[in-house]
């Protein structure tokens, strides 16, 4: 009891000498601690919200996931499709001084094709050459037409870090990373925080008005909410489901969110060793009695409190690529009961993996009673997630319960999972029709074309199932009251330009 | 007594070898592929076999352990696979943060448990040892995530007395420092308190009752000498020992107090790195924390000698 007591008398006379932020701080919290911080090395969601500070883009994206100019300020695409040439924005300057143009470009593009250790080799493996038209003009020439470049450019390919940086440090720049952005790298302490500064020669300064912004990484997120009610933080990111109506309720918190380009759902082994040899990845009608026997709203309000967005296809229903035609289908047990009779079978069992997160638990949970109800019996399997992924590449699984963090172009939810033989088709499923139209689509530039291929293959895919579609997480963010300007992206990126903390 | 340390310090040469051994190929034990989770979301094959080759995955792995020992050698333990920075780098920044907290919670729990051991053998079934059973048994028996969410939300949330989390080097700012080291210090001494004022209390019961203790008080010391020069002097060795033990073990990373705390010390590290199976930092942190064990226990050893002259001979 005594000790107690004197921690608390402690606690109090130390608490006079409460130190306070600098006024022009924004200390943000982040779920996880980032990876390398080189755009080129880097792997991590949570990584690419402290680039969105510290390297600018080619080019960016809008709320409404448009691709508007940052670097670049304008481009066009040759007739061919095979030719992308861009014009760059005068008197940048990365952090280290050294100018932006043509060259840098080049010298950026040509870094994420041959570095070693670059995870952005496939993202622009569609450029053969990048000439230097003049040092405000840069052309890229494909080897085929990719309709989903200009997105890649709008993510870590298209950030721009300094040449002389880079080519000093090699593998060490993720040390100390110079890029072109607003804020300056300082200090990194690992699981501790990154701090950085504003650059004073940023070309939009005057839109920028913290002096620091610190980046702390803190994966509890009640601890991350508490912080952010004790004023240790401004800002926190990716806040539980279960905090929202708490921190709504709370008068000197905000909240903001943005239905995510990601998603969630069951990948099925199609064909991928022996193990794909069971009737839910052998017949396309218990896959679709399992979908049905799904109920995708009550699956949103048990597990995430009615946060989440239900969808039933690789993009959110907010999406302009959603195929209105192919909405949601209500459970309907009786129905996905008739697909299991009509298949030769009245009982299934089948094994489904899922990560040891309490969310993903809880969500496989929830399938495995809604699925007992059609007549189907779920085996869960729980795994680590890099055990998971590692058994599910093998081929070592039934299906997975796993999601894709998203990408702006359509083509990013959907060509590596679905077409033959591509990086991410772990299901090994393969249709050559659905092949056809992805790469149409891949290869076109015009939208309304591309629209048409997607909404052909959904229809394939929805009623083949290789993936069975759940639901789209909701980025939630919650600050202090103070904070204004903030714009939330589906992207759940923090971009600063224009928040502001008001006194 | 150099002797005595010298043959000590010769004996943990194999020690530490064997250990480093033994971790690397438990690491390799581990399911999973280190450059799956190290690729990224898109995992493109590409990558993958570049980095295999960077990091000499596909070598057998005794090669792979002797590059890694032929490094440790050269004071080189190898590179964070997942953020580049060097493993000693990584080391000389959590070491200073791990040492305090053991510290300060070694000093919580001795500060705590010890005079409740004293206490409660000296006052036997009455409600003084009574009741330092039951504080020392909750103090063991609430979980710490528990108490140190409680705590934020008390002392951080409602009163604002201390910051909720965060870590501030002593050398910059020593109060800032304390503060924010008091909570998780706090959680987790007062868990560790409970092992110690066990172990003075029966170490005092079984000193209360021998020979020099009657003698001590038939000459007629006052009590309280009798108590702490004669009695608590010779019953702290058993209690050296653990408190030497916890704090071998503090140092090793209190991976859920570090967590709750944000305080960036060994324990988050290691188990980052186990999940991104990243494995230098893995092995470089194991190494630390064996050595300074082999150290406490040497440390053990020597205060043993100096707080009781009968065991300098043996």
């Amino acid at each position: 009891m005594r000790p107690t007591k004197r921690f608390l008398i402690l606690a109090a006379a130390l608490s006079f000498s409460a130190q306070l932020a600098h006024a022009a701080d924004l200390r943000i919290g982040l779920q996880e601690d980032p990876d390398a911080l080189d755009p080129d090395q880097a792997r991590t969601f949570v990584g690419r919200i402290v680039f969105a500070s510290l390297c600018d883009k080619l080019v960016d994206i809008s709320p409404d996931l448009k691709i508007v100019p940052m670097l670049a300020t304008g481009w066009a695409w040759s007739d061919d499709g095979k030719a992308l040439t861009m014009t760059l924005r005068k008197g940048v300057t990365f952090q280290d001084g050294t100018p932006f143009d043509a060259e840098a470009v080049k010298y950026n593009i040509t870094r994420s094709q041959t570095f070693d250790l670059s995870r952005r080799k496939a993202e622009v493996k569609s450029i053969a050459s990048v000439d230097v038209v003049d040092p405000y003009t840069v052309k890229f020439n494909l080897s085929t037409p990719d309709a989903t470049l200009l997105s890649q450019l709008a993510d870590r390919a298209g950030m721009m870090i300094s040449p002389t940086a880079a080519q000093r440090e090699g593998a060490d720049f993720a040390l100390n990373p110079v890029c072109s952005g607003p804020f300056k790298f300082v200090q990194r302490v690992q699981q501790d925080k990154i701090v950085l500064e504003k650059y004073a020669g940023y070309y939009d300064a005057d839109k920028i008005h913290f002096d620091r912004v610190i980046f702390r990484p803190i994966p509890d997120t009640t601890v991350r909410l508490a912080n952010l009610r004790a004023g240790d933080l401004d800002l926190i990111e990716r806040m539980a489901p279960t905090d929202l109506a708490s921190a709504k309720a709370d008068p000197k918190l905000q909240t903001a969110s943005a239905v995510s380009i990601g998603y969630q759902g069951i990948t099925v082994n199609i064909a991928n060793t022996d193990q794909a040899k069971n009737p839910l990845g052998q017949n396309k009608l218990v896959r679709q009695a399992l979908s049905l026997a799904i109920d995708r709203d009550a699956l949103n309000q048990v597990v995430f409190n009615g946060a989440f967005a239900p969808g039933n296809q690789p993009f959110p229903p907010t999406s302009p690529w959603y195929d209105k035609d192919l909405p949601i289908q209500p459970r309907d047990v009786a129905k996905a009961k008739a697909l299991l009779k009509q298949a030769g079978l009245d009982k299934v069992s089948f094994e489904l993996q899922t990560a040891n997160s309490p969310d993903a638990q809880q969500v496989a949970q929830v399938i495995q009673s809604m699925a007992a109800e059609a007549g189907m019996d779920i085996k869960i399997v729980t795994k680590e997630f890099a055990t998971m992924l590692k058994d599910q590449t093998a081929g070592a699984y039934q299906a997975t319960q796993v999601g894709w963090s998203g990408r702006v172009d359509p083509d990013g939810n959907l060509y590596g999972f679905v077409v033959t033989g591509a990086g991410l088709n772990d299901g090994h499923y393969s249709n050559p029709e659905v092949d056809k139209l992805m790469n149409e689509a891949r290869l076109s530039t015009d939208e309304a074309k591309r629209k048409t291929a997607y909404d052909a293959a959904q229809k394939i895919l929805l009623d083949e199932l290789p993936i069975i579609y759940l639901y789209h997480p909701v980025w939630l963010w919650a600050s202090t009251a103070k904070l204004q300007g903030f714009v939330p992206y589906a992207d759940g990126m923090i971009r600063l330009q224009n928040v502001s903390l008001k006194n | 007594m150099f002797e005595f340390i010298l043959r000590r310090l010769l004996i943990a040469v194999p020690t530490v070898l064997l250990i480093s051994m033994f971790v690397f190929g438990m690491q390799k034990l581990l399911p999973g592929d280190p450059v799956l989770a190290m690729a990224g979301e898109e995992r493109d094959p590409a990558t993958l076999d570049a980095l295999r080759l960077k990091y000499h995955l596909n070598d057998p792995i005794w090669q792979q352990y002797l590059y890694w020992a032929e490094g440790a050698l050269h004071g080189d333990l190898g590179t964070s696979l997942r953020t580049q920075e060097p493993v000693t780098t990584l080391i000389a920044q959590k070491l200073p943060v791990t040492i305090q907290l053991a510290l300060m919670s070694l000093a919580v729990a001795l500060f705590i448990g010890i005079p409740a051991g004293v206490l409660s053998a000296y006052r036997k079934g009455t409600w003084v040892d009574w009741l330092s059973n039951v504080v020392a048994l909750s103090g063991l028996s609430i979980p710490n995530f528990w108490l140190g969410i409680m705590l934020i939300l008390l002392v951080s949330v409602r009163l604002g007395w201390l910051p909720a989390s965060g870590y501030v080097s002593p050398w910059t700012d020593p109060l800032t420092s304390i503060k924010t080291m008091l909570m998780p210090a706090f959680v987790l001494g007062s868990a560790l308190a409970a092992a110690l004022m066990r172990h003075t209390r029966s170490a005092m019961l079984g000193v209360l009752k021998s020979d020099y203790v009657r003698t001590a008080r038939a000459k007629g010391l006052p009590e309280r000498t009798v108590l702490v020069k004669h009695a608590l002097r010779n019953a702290l060795v058993p209690v050296v020992t653990v408190a030497t033990l916890i704090f071998g073990e503090l140092l090793g990373g209190a991976v859920l107090t570090e967590q709750i705390f944000t305080i960036p010390g060994f324990g988050k590290l290691v188990v980052d790195a186990v999940f991104s199976r990243d494995y230098a930092v893995v092995q470089g942190i194991v190494l630390c924390t064996a050595v300074a064990f082999i150290a406490m226990n040497l440390l053990a050893d020597v205060a043993y000698r100096l707080l009781n002259p009968r065991m300098r001979v043996a």
